[in-house]
């Protein structure tokens, strides 16, 4: 496994500082965000791909999101062993990545568009001439979604089965589910998976805040993300990139590779309710659960650990909540529930890889990440979110949840191997 | 569990030549194709100003009454994917959702699926424009300090969702009230192959027993043309008749032209479809999809992987390549594209290559991008059902190294399998063959 994110450009790093309760939260910094009502992010900072991959030549034209996913593939690579297992074919090496899009060229863009205007509109001849001259081949191409994928692919040299998937925050869970599944039949032997997204630019943060999506406190922002918290007002927008190394059991075996873990279970459901909410019953939340469950062939009691989806908003961590509850039944007030969003911020489309990883190492030393900021308690959000301090405790079964806007669900479990 | 054999029981398509899988195939039989002088906005200053569009629809014919102010919020390519998710379960006689309250719906809302693959979708330019236009400084320049003090309040507050691309299934699923899994798959002309397997495969393993998929995209807008054009894939140089101007694989194939359309398939358990007395187009018996490492160059020409694709997905089928009846090739159009496509094919089917019946449905409605492998799919399908090649529009003869077998008239013939496959600029590959059924 590999993670570039805000808190930390590797695996380990990115651990310490979760058990440590830090914020990777700050002024935003990729653009002038001084007069906007949200002025803070989590921004991965002072990022250095060519420490994870030396010689990044090939790569010259990938944009931010891409720049991260290629640092958190090495490092995944590098941990697999893969690199020096000679028998690797690659035609049954497949990637599949929950990517964003690429970042827009804003001052191009927006430049080209107002350039051109007249009469209250664009006038197409004239943003034509603009645009022909100002914009540039490879930073337009880099934008489509699947051009991580194909960096990957250059990058590893993978013939096998390519995906990119986009079901918002919800598509690194899904990407991985569906890699996993891609295994298990045998389309391939291994995948490379997980997901990258930076939408920490003018136009995504604009879109978030005129959704109303996005916390605004801006005198308290180490705070401010504060899932489950009955001040919560929003979310934190962070970027970054996560990717994982899957591969059968048995190839595994074959090569003599480290196991850290293994997919049980996968869910995936639709609310199919409004383009704007959530199903406030959280039923489609719970279908994926439940789908996730009875794929595993486990019952609610068997799970020691949820990772939330968890971002801090009013209505997802109240729905969340409930549809916990629905789920577990009694048993939802024992299983410990806890949102790492709360330090690292919600990366969208890479937040189910990043904290699919943390549920991997929340197995490997037996402690569970906490839900910082919970200093409030809301009376429809009462379950033990392992609030403010991270908590030793026995966990082999981890479940992770990701639900993204338009109302895709999508739920993944893992148990840790016996030794 | 053993898999379950899955059907195709609906076509769904919207494409510039109308609503419906019968207008394609009688304007594929009939020869004609509908690229044409771009209307929906004065690309004069294009390279190009060709286009293939969609014409007299509106997504609000495709959803309930009460849902119709939802269209509002839909980009063009939302629209295009309720229109060919509307009829694709027409087509398949399946009752859904949206035919209202207390409506017997044919599938439980949880076993009914969603899979629509989806481009990157620019935001109306004149859209964002009345809200940056409120953002200038002194000098006529964009201010960033005004545009967050408060231009963006100019913007309808859903903006966002308008333009995501997992906005097509998320309006789709509401509609006709689909529950089950849900996905968007966004790996450019090969999205909807990689959404119709996927799907498949969802269906094979019982996780639903019907799923909405393909996809739809609309790059028929100054962000699409521009970046078309930044790759040189566009035809610019035909200067005769506009409907002339896409031609896959003939002598005078000069580059692609931009169109919009969506492509859905329903796909179905085969016993659940036999039971409720549905007709099947076909079975979908192989689905692969592949990669290619060299797809980061964008401005190579390639058709990088398909043949890796197609030769995984004829594996998965069983088949070797004397069975296959017929070629559904992606055929943009773009030579080098075309050339590399041929290539692809010849690798897995050799010398049959030239041989085996071949189409593509380019030439009459130009590129339709994430849109294409379902329409390319629905096409296969309706092929196989009809024992009938459709022509190729635009082809008379094949350019040097693009032997493929294609036509410009129409073949019939009992073909029991037919292989479809297309490629995305990038790289990513997904091929699928299906099986005649006997009705």
């Amino acid at each position: 496994m590999g993670t570039v994110n805000p808190l930390g450009h590797d695996v380990e790093s990115t651990w310490q500082a979760l058990l440590a309760c830090e914020s990777g939260i700050a002024e935003t910094g990729n653009f002038d965000a001084r007069t906007f009502s949200t002025k803070f992010s989590a921004e991965v900072k002072g990022y250095d791909l060519t420490r994870h991959v030396p010689n990044a030549a090939r790569h010259v034209h990938a944009g931010r999101h891409c720049r991260f996913a290629l640092g958190a593939a090495a490092q995944a690579w590098k941990q697999s062993g893969l690199a020096d297992y000679a028998d690797l074919d690659r035609t049954r090496l497949g990637i599949y990545l929950g990517s964003g899009e690429g970042s827009i060229d804003f001052d191009n863009f927006t430049g080209t568009i107002v350039d051109s205007w007249r009469d209250g509109k664009v006038d197409t001849r004239r943003w034509a001439e603009l645009a022909f001259r100002r914009m540039e081949l490879y930073r337009e191409a880099e934008q489509e979604s699947n051009m991580v994928v194909a960096h990957l692919a250059a990058e590893f040299g993978a013939r096998g089965p390519a995906f990119n998937v986009l079901t918002a925050c919800a598509a690194s869970t899904q990407a991985i589910g569906e890699a996993a599944l891609q295994v298990r039949r045998g389309d391939a032997d291994v995948m490379l998976t997980g997901g990258a997204h930076s939408m920490i630019h003018p136009y995504g943060v604009t879109g978030f805040i005129r959704l109303t999506a996005l916390s605004s406190r801006n005198d308290d922002i180490a705070s401010a993300s504060r899932p489950f918290d009955q001040t919560r007002d929003g979310f934190v927008l962070g970027e970054g990139s996560s990717i994982l190394v899957i591969e059968t059991l048995e190839h595994a075996a074959k090569r003599g590779a480290k196991v850290l873990a293994e997919i049980v279970g996968y869910g995936s459901s639709a609310d199919a309710f409004r383009v704007t909410d959530q199903d406030p019953d959280g039923a489609g939340a719970a279908a994926s659960m439940r789908m996730a469950l009875d794929d595993a062939r486990l019952a609610p009691a068997d799970i020691d650990y949820i990772s939330a989806h968890g971002t801090g908003t009013k209505q997802n961590d109240q729905v969340e909540t409930l549809a916990v509850k629905s789920v577990f039944g009694g048993l939802a007030y024992k299983v410990p529930i806890s949102s790492v969003k709360s330090m690292l911020g919600h990366l969208i489309a890479a937040a189910g890889a990043t904290e699919l990883i943390t549920c991997i190492l929340a197995i490997r030393d037996q402690v569970l990440p906490p839900t910082i900021n919970l200093h409030h308690p809301d009376p429809d959000c009462d379950l033990d979110y392992v609030p403010n301090a991270p908590r030793k405790a026995q966990v082999r079964t981890c479940m992770s949840n990701s639900f993204g806007f338009g109302g895709q669900n999508d739920t993944l479990i893992i148990v840790g191997q016996k030794e | 569990m053993p898999e379950r054999r899955v059907a195709i029981t609906g076509l769904g398509v919207v494409t510039p030549a109308g609503a419906g899988m019968d207008a394609l195939w009688e304007a594929l039989l009939a020869g004609q194709s509908f690229t044409r002088k771009i209307a929906a906005f004065d690309a004069g200053a294009f390279p190009t100003d060709l286009g293939g569009c969609v014409e007299n629809f509106s997504a609000r014919d495709y959803v309930p009454k009460n849902y119709r102010k939802s269209v509002k919020i839909m980009a063009r390519d939302i629209e295009l994917a309720v229109g060919a998710a509307g009829l694709a379960l027409a087509d398949a006689g399946i009752v859904t959702a949206a035919a209202g309250e207390g409506a017997a719906t044919t599938i439980e809302s949880c076993r009914l699926g969603c899979n629509i693959g989806a481009g990157l979708i620019c935001t109306d330019l004149d859209e964002i424009g009345v809200a940056l236009a409120t953002a200038l400084d002194d000098e006529g320049k964009f201010s960033m300090a005004k545009w967050g003090a408060g231009g963006i309040n100019n913007l309808t507050p859903l903006w966002l969702l308008k333009y995501l691309p997992n906005m097509l299934a998320c309006h789709v699923t509401i509609v006709h009230g689909a529950k089950g899994p849900s996905n968007t798959i966004t790996c450019g002309d090969a999205s909807a192959h990689l959404a119709i397997g996927e799907a498949a495969r969802l269906v094979a393993r019982g996780g639903a027993d019907a799923v909405i998929a393909g996809g739809a995209e609309s790059k028929l807008n100054p962000m699409g043309l521009l970046r078309q054009s930044l790759l040189k894939r566009l035809c610019t140089t035909w200067r005769d008749d506009a409907s002339g101007a896409c031609r896959p694989f003939d002598t005078q194939h000069a580059g692609t032209v931009i169109g919009e359309g969506g492509g859905l398939l329903v796909i179905e358990e085969m016993e659940h479809a036999r039971l409720r007395g549905a007709r099947m187009y076909a079975e979908v018996v192989g689905f692969a999809s592949s990669c290619d490492p060299n797809g980061i160059e964008v401005e190579k020409p390639s058709a990088g992987g398909l043949g890796l694709a197609v030769r995984a997905a004829m594996k998965d089928a069983g088949i070797i390549p004397r069975q296959v009846g017929l070629i559904v090739t992606h055929g943009t159009a773009v030579p080098g594209e075309d050339v590399c496509e041929t290539a692809e094919w010849r690798s897995v089917l050799g010398d049959l290559a030239g041989r085996i019946p071949a189409v593509a449905i380019t030439g009459s409605l130009g590129s339709l991008f994430a849109g294409a492998g379902g329409v390319e799919l629905a096409a296969a399908a309706r092929a196989l059902h009809s024992r009938c090649v459709p022509p190729t529009v635009n082809f008379s003869a094949a350019a040097p190294d693009c032997g493929l077998a294609l036509a410009s008239t129409a073949r019939p013939g009992d073909f029991e399998y037919a292989v479809s496959a297309a490629f995305s600029v990038g790289g990513q590959s997904g091929a699928c063959v299906l099986r005649r059924i006997e009705p």
